[in-house]
């Protein structure tokens, strides 16, 4: 699924990474634990959260994602912009809730881990 | 690579924002000696979770990773209160992590065994008021 199917879906604001639409993504995951990602996580390529701070984008980095996605309608503070932007990741931003912002991605065939829908 | 490399960092306890920096510079520069994506990964998790635990638990800490022939030692010590019972701050959950931390995304118990999932050797020296030195090594 490319990041601009993200964004229409979840019916998002691009923060940054515009030039960023066209990419491929193949898995995505959710939480609002940081440590959760970092343990159960593997190639997931979209973090989607509500959590807000620099640790997100960090934790994100760690694991090679490429985009993160805020639910909830957070935004992402200028200094996460700016981590971001330097680590060559887009930022979505959603009004859509964690559960339903997942459901829409899955039912439309961006897949967890190792699962096929 | 006949000898080896180290990087040194210095583990600010007081910012949590700033926390991870270290790992980050650490993934960088892994990146630039040609080390294979998934051993970094391996080893920036490890050191990051070990960052953070520096951050949230004992006020900072100092961080080296050594860059040998045949494997990636990560060494990270602090002065913080110690760990009481190390085999059950190895157990997935259990955390003393404040419900703060808790709102960062962190202090879910998984720092330790996350340390020790993503390494191939990890030994914990800690006492009680004193501090805690933890080494990891991933194998190249």
């Amino acid at each position: 699924m490319k990041i601009g199917t993200i964004r229409d879906l979840l019916e998002a604001t691009v923060i940054c990474g515009e030039d960023m639409l066209e990419k491929e993504v193949h898995s995505a995951c959710g939480s609002d634990m940081m440590s959760d990602v970092l343990a159960y996580v593997k190639d997931q390529a979209v973090l989607l959260t509500g959590l807000v701070n620099s640790q997100v984008i960090r934790t994100a980095e760690m694991m090679d994602m490429v985009c993160l996605v805020f639910v909830r309608g957070k935004k992402p503070t200028q200094e996460m912009i700016e981590l971001a932007a330097d680590s060559g990741m887009a930022i979505l931003a959603t009004d859509m809730r964690l559960y339903e912002a997942c459901g829409k991605l899955y039912v439309n065939g961006l897949v967890g881990n190792g699962r096929k829908v | 690579m006949s000898e080896s490399l180290t990087f040194h960092f210095d583990v600010d306890g007081e910012d949590f924002t700033s926390a991870g920096q270290a790992s980050v510079q650490v993934k960088k520069n892994l990146r630039r000696l040609g080390i294979s994506p998934e051993i970094i990964r391996q080893v920036s998790i490890a050191m990051y979770e070990g960052e953070i635990n520096m951050v949230i638990h004992a006020g900072g800490g100092k961080a080296d990773v050594v860059v040998s022939e045949d494997k990636i030692e990560i060494i990270l010590v602090d002065k913080g209160p110690g760990i009481a019972d190390i085999d059950l701050a190895m157990q997935e959950g259990f955390s003393t992590a404040t419900d703060s931390v808790r709102s960062l995304g962190f202090g879910a118990g998984m720092g330790l065994p996350n340390m020790k999932r993503y390494t191939d050797e990890m030994t914990i020296d800690s006492v009680v008021g004193e501090g805690t030195t933890i080494k990891m090594v991933v194998n190249l």
